[in-house]
C-alpha cells in the first residue's frame, strides 16, 4: 500500500470526492492556483477547473458565509481556513448559521459543509498560528468536530466529512502534516513513510465519524487523546514503561463514549491530554463523562495534561506544549498514586 | 510646537429628536421620471450618479412618468396593490394578536410594503431570496399560505418550523425564501454564495440578498460585496434604508458617505437608489437588476429609500427617540395610497372598490387567523412536541442527544 504524508492523504481525500461528486467544490485563501500554503489543494484546480477549486479573498467570514449559501443551494463545499487561529471572523457564520440551519428551518435548508483548518502548535507559530480551538466547536449544537492523527484516518475521515449531511469542522494538526511528531522536538523528524498509519489506500474508503481507535492496548491506565497528542502519549507510554491503553478519539463530536467507558472500566485510571488550554477545554467534558459513567470503577482521580491557560507562546513553546515528559509524569503519578 | 487644538470625537445625530419638528429637508428628492434608465449591460463606471439620486416613477399627481415607467399592466398593478394591502392587514392582525398574548413578538412592515411585494413580482420561480425579518411581502406576493405564516407566528402544533424559531423568521425553500436567521447581515454573503453555486452549476436561477441600513455596518455586508464583485455573482444585493435601526438613525451606519448605494461603487458594482415607497419604481429597478444577474452581467446593489412608520418590533417604542409625527412628514408618502391613487387615475380602480377590497382582505386574513388559532397559539392549545426540540439538530440523532432526550422523558 502506498505511504503518504498527511497533507497528501488530505489532498487525496478531496481529490477522490471531487472526482466522485461534481457538487464538491474547494476554495479558500491561496488554495486555487498555488494549492494552499500547506499544499493541501495542490493540483486540484488544474484537474477540476477554476469553478471547482479557486482562490478566495482574505475573508474567513466570506469564505464560510459563501460556502453556507452554496451548501443551501445543494453543493458540498469543502473550504479551507488557512489557520484555525484565523477562524474567529467566521465564527458567527459557523455557530449561528451553518450549525443551526437544518434545525431552524426544520430541514427546509441544510448545510453539508466541511471547514478544514490546520490546528495546534509545534511549528514556532506563536499565538496566531498554534491554537487548538476544538472546544469552541464541540460546545456548539449542530456541528461535528473531527481531529485526525494520521494519514490513513485523515483521508477516510475527510471523505466521511464531505459525505456528511451536516457541517463538519475538520481540524488538521499541522505538526503532523509531514510526520508523526511525538513531542521530542529536539530529535530528527520521522517521516510518515516510516509509520504504518502512513499507509493510505487508493480511491474511496471511509473512516466513520464517532468511532475511536485504540492505538495501544493496555491494562494500567486509559489515555484519551486526539491529534498530535496521540503520538505524544505513545512516546510517553514507551518511555515510562506504563502499560497504557491509548485511545485516539478521532472524532470529538459525535464522541465514541462506549470505547472510552469500556476502557476506563477495565483500567480504573484515566489521563486526558490535549494541546489546548485547560480551563473549559474538551478535556473537561471528557473528565465529566468518565466521572459520570465510571465513578465506581475509578481507582484514582482523573488527570488532565494540557497546554497552560496562557496564550500560546513563541520562545517558550516547549514549556507550553504538553510533551512526553509531562505526559509520562502524569502516567506515573496516576498509576503509583503519587 | 503647541499650536495644535485638541481633538474631539464626532458622533452623528439625527436632525430632530422627540419634541422637535420633523425635518426631512436634507433628503434630496429628484422629480419622478428624471433619472435615466441605462441599458443593463452599461459600464458600471458610467452610472455612478445613480447611486446618489432616487429613481422614481409615480409623481405627486399619481401619474407614472419617465423611462422606468410602463412595465406593468393594470391587472399586475391591481395584484400588487392586493399584495401590499394583504401584508398591511396581516401585520395589523398579528400586532393585535401579540398584544393579546397569542405570541411573544411581532415585526410589522408599515410603510415598507412596496419593497418586498414589488421585488418578488420581478423574480422567477426557483430564484432564491435571503431575506431579513421585514420582507414578508416576498412570501405574500409568492402566494404563501397566510395560515402557515400564522402557524409559525403562533408556534402552534402546525408550525412548519416546529416551534424552534421566533415569530416571523419564516422559511420556504419552495417559494424562494431562505430561512431567516435573526442575526443581522449573515444572509447577505450567503446569498452571494448561493448565486456563485448557481453559476458554478451553469444554472439560470439567481439570488437576492437583503439587509437593512443599520446592518450594512456588519462585516458580512462588506464580505458580500467583495465576493459578489470578485466572482461577478448573479445576485441582487438589496439594502432597505428605512431610516432607523431600532433607535439608531441611519447616519450612524452610513457615516460620512453620501448614500448606502455608494458603498457599491468602490467594488465596481452598479449601484442604484430607488423610491422604496413607489411600487412601480421598485419593480422597474428590481427587473433591471434581476435581468443583469440573469444575463451573467454580475451583481447589482440597490438601496430602497423608505421609512419605517411603525416601531422596530413589538418590543420597541419609537416615541422615545424620534418625533411622533415624523412618519407623517416622510416626503415619499405611503406606498399603498400612492399605488391606489395611480390605479384610480388609470381608471382601473376606485375608492369604492378599494373599500370593498379592504373588507375582503380583512375577511381573508381573519378567516386564516381563525384557522391558525384552531391549531393553537403560543400559550394556549396545540403546541409542537418536546420531542421536536431534540429532532433535526443533525440529520441523524447522535448518541449524546438520544441520551438527553431520554433524560427529558420524551
Amino acid at each position: 500500500m502506498p505511504r503518504k504524508t498527511m497533507v497528501e492523504a488530505i489532498r487525496d481525500g478531496m481529490d477522490v470526492m471531487m472526482g466522485r461528486d461534481e457538487n464538491v467544490v474547494v476554495f479558500g485563501e491561496d488554495v486555487g492556483y498555488f494549492g494552499g500554503v500547506f499544499r493541501a489543494t495542490q493540483g486540484l484546480q488544474a484537474k477540476y477547473g477554476k469553478s471547482r477549486c479557486f482562490d478566495a479573498p482574505i475573508s474567513e467570514l466570506g469564505i464560510v458565509g459563501a460556502a453556507i449559501g452554496m451548501a443551501a443551494y445543494g453543493l458540498r463545499p469543502c473550504v479551507e481556513v488557512q489557520f484555525a487561529d484565523y477562524m474567529y471572523p467566521a465564527y458567527d457564520q459557523i455557530v449561528s448559521e451553518a450549525a443551526r440551519l437544518r434545525y431552524r428551518s426544520n430541514g427546509d435548508f441544510t448545510c453539508p459543509l466541511v471547514v478544514r483548518m490546520p490546528t495546534g502548535g509545534g511549528i514556532s507559530g506563536g499565538q496566531t498560528h498554534s491554537q487548538s480551538p476544538e472546544a469552541l466547536f464541540t460546545h456548539v449544537s449542530g456541528l461535528k468536530t473531527v481531529v485526525p492523527s494520521n494519514p490513513n484516518d485523515a483521508k477516510g475521515l475527510l471523505i466521511c466529512a464531505i459525505e456528511d449531511p451536516d457541517p463538519v469542522i475538520f481540524l488538521e494538526p499541522k505538526r503532523l502534516y509531514n510526520g508523526p511528531f511525538d513531542g521530542h522536538h529536539d530529535r530528527p523528524i520521522i517521516p510518515w513513510s516510516k509509520h504504518e498509519l502512513g499507509e493510505v489506500p487508493e480511491g474511496h474508503y471511509r473512516v466513520p465519524l464517532g468511532k475511536a481507535a485504540i492505538r495501544r492496548e493496555g491494562a494500567a491506565i486509559s489515555v484519551l487523546a486526539y491529534g498530535t497528542m496521540v503520538h505524544v502519549a505513545m512516546a510517553a507510554a514507551a518511555e515510562t514503561g506504563i502499560d497504557a491503553e491509548i485511545i485516539d478519539l478521532r472524532s470529538l463530536l459525535p464522541l465514541d463514549l462506549e470505547t472510552i467507558v469500556a476502557s476506563v472500566r477495565k483500567t480504573g485510571r484515566c489521563v486526558i491530554i490535549h494541546e489546548a488550554t485547560l480551563t473549559s477545554g474538551f478535556g473537561a467534558e471528557l473528565s465529566a463523562l468518565v466521572q459520570e459513567n465510571c465513578f465506581f470503577e475509578l481507582e484514582a482521580p482523573i488527570r488532565r495534561v494540557t497546554g497552560w491557560d496562557t496564550p500560546y507562546p513563541h520562545a517558550q513553546e516547549w514549556d507550553y506544549f504538553p510533551g512526553p515528559q509531562r505526559v509520562g509524569r502524569a502516567f506515573l503519578e496516576v498509576v503509583n498514586g503519587e | 510646537m503647541n499650536d495644535r487644538s485638541p481633538l474631539s470625537l464626532h458622533v452623528p445625530e439625527p436632525a430632530v429628536r422627540p419634541g422637535g419638528k420633523p425635518d426631512f429637508s436634507s433628503v434630496r428628492i429628484p422629480s419622478a421620471g428624471s433619472v435615466p434608465r441605462p441599458e443593463v449591460d452599461v459600464d458600471p463606471e458610467s452610472i455612478h450618479d445613480l447611486a446618489f439620486s432616487i429613481i422614481r416613477v409615480l409623481n405627486r399627481e399619481g401619474e407614472a412618468v419617465g423611462p422606468w415607467a410602463g412595465m406593468l399592466s393594470d391587472e399586475e398593478l391591481l395584484e400588487g396593490l392586493r399584495h401590499m394591502m394583504t401584508l398591511r392587514t396581516f401585520d395589523a392582525r398579528m400586532l393585535m394578536a401579540q398584544r393579546q398574548g397569542k405570541t411573544s413578538f411581532y415585526m410589522q412592515h408599515m410603510g415598507e410594503e412596496a419593497v418586498s411585494c414589488a421585488f418578488r413580482k420581478a423574480l422567477e420561480p426557483g430564484d432564491m431570496n435571503f431575506p431579513t425579518y421585514r420582507q414578508a411581502g416576498l412570501l405574500i406576493a409568492a402566494g404563501y399560505s397566510l395560515v402557515e405564516m400564522m402557524n409559525e407566528i403562533f408556534s402552534n402544533e402546525k408550525d412548519p418550523l416546529k416551534g424552534r424559531q421566533m415569530p416571523v423568521l419564516y422559511s420556504s425553500k419552495a417559494l424562494g425564501f431562505f430561512s431567516v436567521s435573526g442575526n443581522l447581515a449573515t444572509q447577505f454573503i450567503q446569498a452571494v454564495g448561493w448565486a456563485m453555486a448557481s453559476a458554478i452549476k451553469h444554472d439560470t436561477r439567481i439570488a437576492a440578498g437583503w439587509v437593512g441600513d443599520g446592518a450594512t455596518a456588519e462585516s458580512d455586508f462588506h464580505a458580500a460585496l467583495v465576493f459578489a464583485s470578485t466572482y461577478a455573482a448573479p445576485v441582487v444585493l438589496n439594502i432597505v434604508n428605512n431610516q432607523w435601526a431600532i433607535s439608531t438613525f441611519q447616519g450612524i451606519a452610513r457615516g460620512g458617505a453620501g448614500t448606502f448605494a455608494a458603498r457599491g461603487l468602490g467594488f465596481g458594482i452598479p449601484s442604484l437608489r430607488v423610491d422604496g415607497n413607489d411600487y412601480l419604481a421598485v419593480y422597474a429597478v428590481a427587473r433591471w437588476a434581476i435581468e443583469r444577474a440573469r444575463r451573467n452581467l454580475g451583481p447589482t446593489l440597490v438601496e430602497y429609500v423608505t421609512y419605517r412608520v411603525g416601531a422596530h418590533s413589538t418590543s420597541d417604542d419609537p416615541a422615545a427617540y424620534r418625533p411622533k409625527t415624523e412618519s407623517d412628514s416622510w416626503p415619499l408618502g405611503d406606498p399603498v395610497i400612492r399605488l391606489k391613487n395611480h390605479l384610480i387615475l388609470r381608471g382601473a380602480w376606485s375608492e369604492a372598490r378599494h373599500k370593498q377590497a379592504e373588507a375582503e382582505i380583512l375577511d381573508t386574513v381573519v378567516t386564516a387567523q381563525k384557522e391558525a388559532e384552531s391549531h393553537g397559539t403560543l400559550h394556549a392549545g396545540g403546541k409542537p412536541s418536546v420531542r421536536d426540540m431534540f429532532e433535526g439538530v443533525y440529520a441523524e440523532m447522535p448518541p449524546h442527544l438520544r441520551r438527553q432526550r431520554q433524560q427529558a422523558g420524551v
